[in-house]
């Protein structure tokens, strides 16, 4: 059952690739389909469990707990808005990428089995690569080259900690990649913290983190808004999601010993990332990096490794998507219109476009962690988490709510205050425009008041991981 | 007194087949009217080869696996028949992709006559005359005959005997380019002289391990080593003398400046079928030869192996960065992949997933690649034959969607990406040497794997995002034996990487190789 849902959107890129007439409303369509699909195994799905490669105990398994739930509801409801977003400057190649990318994605989110996600991991990154070289800005192709090299490297990495597993995994009787399994396994002090390293080394290069982090700004700058929110959104929550699952699901010991430094990492990404963001021109260099800041602030509630932290990472992840995707947009939106992403260059829009530059405020002060809005109460919890891990780290992380106060309302301010100065009439946003945003808006207002169906879909997820951590300590 | 040996005809047929048909290609040539020739030497390799492969299928299939016959000299067991079947698939391709005169105005890929030299009057009447070598089909039976010899050799002598009978064809066909004829008789010099030594190398190492062992068997020199022998420096002498030699048929560093000339120089359908039928055959002996032979001297030329490993991977990878043409560039991948397989080869022959299941895996992947791609850079021409230079190449996504793509697909499988053969063979290969303790060569390896992915990824960026040159090169359309061998290849590369279990469970079915 769940591997319909898989399914459903590859097929989908099928069909798009050789369909001759509408292909977008094709592609629309089966993203519409993979989101009643995700919302009937929601409720309804049993777990798959089939024997695929039988010498390397690899299984067809798949299962969908309260965190693959949140993260498969972000990615089945965000393709088919980045598809209305999409529909005037993309071809139907985008169309079928993207719909491939989804399928793989999901398959990241429900994969029981190691070797499954790691397919599922490194597959996602082809179309990754065709939708940001083949649609963006001038320099794409050495974008799309960046990125590539950067994700297969860090998929390469993870490679080394995949084969550990089977190497250990054979050693205690017969090889199994079944995370379950894996999770049972005994495993040596020195190889743990060697297979720490590596998926560590993996999922930072996807969130992404600093010191790995040099892809981010110069692919959000050059794909197009609506590869960017894939990417962002849905892609590089990947790597967080590996970070609970694996990294904290698979070798605990391994993760508390090396929590210090990935902390020290997390808290350089969240300043360092709010930092640069506050310097930028490039108003889709400026989220990019933003995102940055954010990953840290996840990574932190991760390693933090407290019920809030890990709950407040579970729940960032949901709205920093949310959020960050109606970032993304409204900025293509107001891109589309102003043919430049050169802040300098826009003034005094509020005057021609306010519906525009009233979401824009909206999305942005969601992301700047605005109470009543989603991202607040995940900003919180992980803030809690990482007072109770250290009083400094907590000091340092609270910065990140001032300083995305900053990059937010001063982009904000040279964008949409001033006198206008407009060479030509500019349009407010259209009525599909406002489509695509409008839910976006909603489930940010929503979830900002009402957090509860988020966080009681990932509190029975958080509770045995904890339990693992603290009989680990 | 003397007897006989008794010797197997039941599993030795389809080598012998092969043989026999190369045989008759030979009479083929002699008798049969210059018109004829072509159709027959086709038919006739195409028939033996199949009829070889069903052969080997039912020898594979059947009870007498795992025995050996001649007083020894051949051993029959499930690697060494698999390997057999695997060259004989691979040579199925390559005499489809030698037939091909679509592409160069209706004649094949190699020269008129041979004996004429380049830029003569002798020449150019050869190919005003139309004339064309068939010999190549018998070369090449003779070949492939050499190299199912050599799968299976199970004494020094048979070895040394397959080695040659598979070499010296090589070095001829190497020779035949009908274009670019200077650049094809250099690299046929030089992989014939460099090949000359290498077999003086391995034959005097061959002498010295029997000064030691005292038999020529295989079995018996893996039993005289276990118990320690008399003199253990000619046998160490001996090991590493008889690496050099198979080193270099596989293109080890530093053994390996052969390879790109060779590549770039032999007419691409050689190219093609050479690069993955002799390192399969390679491979199955040289598994051969350390496991039973050497199996107890493991400590000694493992790490050895593995210092080759780790150059040969890093130099491979890092010269392919840097080489602006295809060929070129997928020589020295290809010296970057022996890297890996010689990574491989550093695990241990187990019951379960082992070394010789990984090898012989990645052989499979990589064999179906590197057939297919080099098919494909035979499509791609300009107006003076093939285009090498990978700057005329952009574009060719735009222009040529489908072949940029099936390219694409053989050049991630070579990159192991997940979802191709590659990846499994790739996975294999790791997870063998990492079972046996060599993280160090295991983490140069996936070191490498990063180089090498950046040289395949820019091909495809070069097809896929960059717009076209002028004098951008053009697919031409090849006939119906091409393109079934391009779309077999991206077809089995893609299912081994999805489905790789049925392959899988006969490699571990096939069991290790035996003395």
């Amino acid at each position: 059952m769940l591997t319909i849902l898989v399914l459903v959107p590859f097929a989908g890129a099928l069909i798009t690739a050789v369909m001759p007439a509408r292909p977008k409303l094709w592609a629309f369509g089966f993203a519409i389909a993979t989101l009643i699909a995700g919302i009937v195994t929601m409720f309804t799905a049993p777990d798959t469990d089939l024997v695929w490669m039988e010498p390397l105990g690899v299984h067809w398994a798949l299962e969908m707990d309260g965190f693959g739930k949140l993260m498969v509801m972000l990615t089945v409801v965000l393709v088919p808005l980045v598809m209305v977003a999409a529909v005037k400057d993309h071809d139907k190649r985008w169309y079928a990428w993207a719909l491939a990318l989804e399928a793989f994605a999901l398959l990241t989110f429900l994969a029981a089995d190691l070797f499954v996600f790691y397919i599922a991991f490194e597959a996602t990154l082809i179309p990754a690569y065709f939708m940001i070289g083949q649609h963006g800005g001038p320099n794409r192709a050495r974008a799309a080259l960046k990125f590539l090299m950067f994700q297969l490297g860090g998929g390469l990495v993870l490679l080394g900690a995949l084969i550990g597993f089977f190497v250990v995994s054979s050693e205690a009787g017969s090889p199994s990649y079944l995370i379950s399994d894996l999770a049972q396994l005994d495993i040596g002090t020195t190889a743990q913290r060697w297979i720490f390293v590596a998926m560590f080394i993996a999922f930072a290069v996807k969130a992404p983190l600093f010191p790995v982090h040099t892809w981010l700004a110069d692919t959000t700058e050059q794909a197009t808004t609506p590869t960017s929110v894939l990417l962002v959104c849905v892609l590089d929550k990947i790597g967080t999601f590996g970070m609970i699952r694996l990294c904290l699901g698979l070798v605990p010991e391994a993760s508390a010993w090396a929590t210090p430094v990935v902390v020290v990492l997390a808290l350089i990404s969240i300043v360092y990332g709010a930092v640069l963001a506050i310097g930028q021109d490039d108003l889709l260099r400026l989220i990019g990096l933003t995102s940055l800041s954010h990953f840290g602030l996840i990574t932190l509630g991760i390693f933090a490794a407290t019920r809030e932290g890990l709950v407040g990472a579970m729940l960032y992840m949901v709205n920093h998507g949310v959020a960050t995707a109606a970032m993304f947009l409204i900025a293509g939106f107001l891109i589309a219109r102003k043919g430049t992403a050169s802040i300098s260059s826009m003034r005094g829009m509020e005057k021609a476009t306010p519906v525009l530059a009233g979401t824009f405020l909206i999305a942005g002060l969601a992301t700047a962690g605005l109470p009543g809005l989603s991202q607040f109460v995940s900003e919180i919890l992980v803030l809690i988490s990482a007072f109770d891990y250290h009083w400094l780290v907590g000091v340092i992380a609270v910065s990140a709510i001032v300083l995305a106060a900053i990059y937010v309302l001063w982009a904000y301010q040279r964008i949409f205050t001033g006198p206008a100065q407009l060479s030509r009439p500019v349009s407010d946003l259209d009525r599909r425009e406002v489509g695509v945003v409008a839910p976006l808006l909603v489930a940010l207002l929503f979830f900002g008041f009402v957090p509860g169906p988020l966080i009681s879909a990932a509190s029975p997820v958080v509770e045995p991981l904890v339990n693992v951590i603290q009989a680990g300590e | 007194m003397f007897e006989s040996p008794g010797i197997s005809y039941a599993t030795l047929w389809p080598v012998l087949l092969v043989l026999a048909v190369a045989c008759a290609g030979v009479v083929v040539e002699a008798f049969a009217p210059r018109a004829a020739r072509f159709n027959t030497q086709v038919s006739l390799a195409l028939a033996g080869l199949v009829a070889a492969l069903a052969g080997t299928v039912a020898v594979g299939a059947g009870s007498s696996l795992g025995i050996s016959t001649g007083e020894g000299a051949l051993v029959v067991d499930g690697p060494g028949v698999f390997s057999q079947g695997l060259v004989l698939l691979v040579s199925l391709g390559g005499v489809a992709l030698f037939a091909e005169r679509r592409l160069d105005n209706g004649v094949s890929a190699f020269a008129g006559q041979a004996a004429a030299l380049p830029g003569t009057p002798a020449e150019r009447a050869a190919s005003q005359r139309g004339l064309e070598h068939t010999e190549v089909y018998p070369l090449m039976m003779f070949a492939v005959g050499g190299m199912m010899l050599f799968c299976i050799s199970g004494d020094l002598l048979m070895l040394f005997v397959a080695l040659e009978v598979l070499s010296l064809p090589l070095y001829l066909l190497t020779g035949l380019a009908r274009r670019r004829r200077l650049l094809s008789q250099e690299a046929a010099l030089k992989y014939f002289l460099l090949g000359a030594f290498s077999s003086g190398i391995f034959l005097y190492g061959l002498a010295l391990v029997y000064g030691f062992a005292g038999s020529m068997s295989l079995a018996d020199i893996g039993d005289v080593a276990a118990e320690g022998g008399s003199s253990p420096l000619l046998l160490l002498l001996g090991i590493g003398l008889m690496a050099v030699g198979l080193l270099f048929k596989t293109g080890a560093v530093p053994f390996h400046s052969w390879t790109p000339d060779v590549y770039q120089g032999a007419p691409t359908p050689v190219t093609a079928w050479m690069s993955a039928a002799t390192k399969i055959a390679a491979f199955a002996a040289m598994l051969r030869l350390f496991y039973v032979a050497f199996g107890a001297e493991g400590d000694i030329w493992r790490p050895a192996i593995g210092v080759i490993a780790v150059l040969t991977m890093l130099l491979g990878a890092s010269f392919a960065v840097v080489q602006t043409d295809v060929k070129r560039m997928l020589g020295y991948s290809a010296v970057a992949h022996t890297g890996f397989l010689l990574t491989g080869l550093l695990g241990v022959q187990t019951d379960a997933f082992g070394s010789t299941q990984a090898v012989l895996f990645y052989l499979t992947a990589y064999g179906f690649a590197t057939l297919g791609a080099f098919a494909i850079v035979s499509l791609v021409r300009g107006p003076n034959g093939e285009v090498g230079s990978l700057d005329r190449w952009a574009g060719l996504g735009r222009t040529n969607p489908w072949v940029a793509a099936t390219f694409a697909v053989f050049l991630l499988s070579m990159a192991g990406l997940p979802l191709t053969a590659g990846f499994i063979g790739k996975w294999g290969v790791f997870a063998a040497a990492l079972g046996a303790g060599q993280w160090p060569v295991v983490v140069v390896a996936i070191g490498s794997s990063i180089i090498a992915v950046f040289f395949y990824v820019r091909v495809m960026m070069l097809m896929f995002f960059t717009d076209p040159r002028e004098d951008a090169a053009a697919v031409v359309t090849p006939s119906y034996a091409t393109i079934v061998v391009i779309a077999l290849s991206a077809v089995a590369t893609v299912l081994l990487g999805v489905i790789p279990g049925p392959v899988l469970s006969l490699l571990v079915d096939a069991g290790g190789f035996i003395g």
